[in-house]
This record gives C-alpha cells, structure tokens and sequence, in this order.
C-alpha cells in the first residue's frame, strides 16, 4: 500500500499530473467563461515536498497569502488548498477583472472574490477531472477563505498528515494573458489510504 | 538549543505551538515547533520534534546536557489558533488539542509556563530573545506584543 509520497513512481506521477492538466484545461474553459475573455492555464510542475517546505514555495511561512480550502470526502478524503501570495493575488484579479497590471495595489473585498472564485474553479475542475478518470464520487465541502501567514494556514490542514507522513503532493498552476503569468499552487493532500485508492482507480497502483 | 543571547525565531504558526524553554541561570534556551499533540498513534521513524510530548522531552534532555538544570527550567508558549472554520469534527479542532497537549506536557515535567498566547485565529511569528526571556509576537493585522 502507498502511503508515502514519496514511493510514488514516475509512472504514477505522470498520470496525477496529466489529471492536473485536463483540469488545468477545463479550468481556463470555465475562466475564460466567468471573465469573456481567454485565459491559459497549464499544469507546469507535480512535485513531492517534504512538509517544511510547502510554505516557501509562496514566499515563505510568514508571508500573507490569499489560501481557498477544501475538504473532500467520499470515495477518497482529500483536502484541496489553492494558495497565492497577496502580490500574486492582486495580479491574478486584475487578469481575471481585466484591468492593466498594477491598476491596484491592494486587495480589497472585490479582487477577493474574484480570486476566491478561480480557486473554487481550479479546485473543482480538477477534482471532476480526478472523479471522471477515477469513476470515484468525490465532494467537495463550500471553500473556506483564509488571508494569513502562509505557515499558520498550512499549519493545521497537514497536521492531518503529520501523523503518517512528511510528505504532500503539490501541483502548480500557471495562469497566463498575453505576457502576465502568474503563479498560483494547488495543493492536494489525500489521506493515505486515498492515495491508495486513487491509484488503483487510475490503473497505476503497482 | 542555544545559549544567551542568540535568538530563537519560527514563523508562521496556525495551529501549530512554539514552546520556548529557558534556563535563564545557565543562560540555556530552546524552541520547539510542534504540529501534534502526541505521538502515540505515529509511526515510527517520525520526526521527534512534530509532536509535543516528544519535543519537549527531547528538548529538556538537550539542555540538561548543555548544562541546564530542569528545576530551573520555564516555559512561554504560543500558537495553536483555529485558521479555518471548516467542520466541528475533533480533527480538526488541532489547535486547541496542541495547546492542551503542550500545557499538560509542560505540567507533566515540572516546568512552569511563564506566559502564552493561544488560540484565535491569527497567524503568529515569534522571536524569543534567550537573554531577557522576553518572546515577541508578531502578527498580520494585529500588531506585535510581548509577553
């Protein structure tokens, strides 16, 4: 049984990363519908971290960051976070909202929401893309927001892992119009015996 | 584990508490960053210092082998906020389960708590000067403190 991520093969990475760029594709459907204008959205990098090093991938345990969370159950229990950094948040608004980069300097309730909202999108186009290549039913709970330290809000989401593993399983997202690219990442934390699942139902689990 | 006057510093603590340990006699101190409250049900070969039973009893035989004395040993703690509001299951209450853990632990062996900020739902960074025992709190939106 895997349980670690890190005894996860090649082979296996492939196929959760391929499941991250159809939902990376279907995602930019879905934004270039919410915002009427088309934006692209690749899955450039799968990854293993160990967890101590989650938090710099954004900047850094004590930089403030816009996360969206979370919990998915049935079939296979996971927990979803899309995190940004506040710079790369108010970036990502001014993509989705259309105004020039550096129109704003801050992120008020607006620039959230509109953030708030393609985090829900990534995190649920991803996760149809995981049911439809696992025929698993998995539901998500309503988002929470958090605008925090990034540490203090990974802090309690993988301690849930703290008890069986080091590792966490991070995808990134790159959202691009023109020449802006931002950087958004999309953690997915499935409980051991998910991972498991997971693979069976992919066809992978050797 | 460190002598007067370093600092001890960990950022970004959710649910997570930092349990700072002075000697201030043998000017001895060390902090801990731990993620749970025991590590009972973990694995073995687990990182010792994620859970805080383990931590502290380690960190206590690391300064007693600096040359610390337990007696003499105080604490101040910090951390264990609620980030998210998500689902009222125990899982998920891990921060008020870290702190219970970390004061029971701490009472378990003898040393006092000098001081701590627990709980909310807030983010902190700290800095714990070993020279004067004074811990700083840093916070987004909430200002600074020292307790």
């Amino acid at each position: 049984m895997i349980e670690d991520f890190r005894d996860l093969t090649g082979l296996q990475l492939d196929a959760l990363k391929e499941i991250g760029n159809i939902g990376a594709g279907n995602a930019a459907t879905a934004l270039a519908v919410m915002t009427g204008d088309r934006i692209d959205m690749s899955v450039p990098r799968v990854g293993i971290l160990p967890f101590d090093k989650v938090a710099e991938l954004v900047g850094g345990p004590d930089t403030q960051v816009v996360a969206i969370y979370f919990q998915v159950t049935g079939a296979a229990n996971c927990n979803i976070m899309f995190i940004l950094s506040i710079e790369k948040a108010v970036l990502l608004a001014e993509l989705l909202m259309g105004v020039p980069p550096g129109d704003k300097k801050t992120l008020g309730n607006m620039e959230l929401s509109a953030v708030a909202e393609a985090g829900n999108i990534i995190s649920s186009t991803y996760l149809n893309a995981l049911a439809m290549f696992t025929q698993m039913t998995l539901i998500p709970s309503p988002p929470a927001v958090g605008i925090d330290m990034a540490g203090a809000l990974l802090d309690g989401v993988l301690a849930l892992y703290g008890e069986v593993g080091d590792y966490v399983l991070v995808l990134e997202n790159k959202f691009r119009k023109g020449d802006l690219d931002v950087i958004g990442h999309l953690f997915l934390l499935p409980e051991p015996e998910a991972l498991d699942r997971i693979l069976n139902a992919l066809g992978v689990n050797f | 584990m460190v002598r007067a006057p370093d600092r001890l510093i960990t950022a970004g603590l959710g649910s997570c508490i930092g349990i700072c340990l002075l000697d201030k006699v043998a000017k001895i101190g060390g902090m801990a960053h731990i993620m749970l409250p025991s590590s009972e049900k973990a694995r073995a070969n687990q990182n010792r210092a994620k859970f805080a039973d383990t931590a502290i009893e380690d960190m206590i035989a690391l300064m007693v082998k600096m040359g610390a004395s337990p007696k003499r040993i105080t604490a101040k703690i910090a951390g264990g906020a609620q980030m998210f509001n998500i689902g009222s299951s125990d899982v998920m209450k891990i921060g008020e389960r870290n702190s219970k853990a970390v004061v029971e632990c701490l009472a378990k062996n003898g040393i006092p708590i000098l001081a701590q900020d627990t709980g909310g739902n807030y983010g902190r960074t700290i800095i714990f000067d070993t020279a004067s025992g004074e811990l700083l709190i840093r916070t987004i939106g909430l200002g600074e403190r020292v307790i």
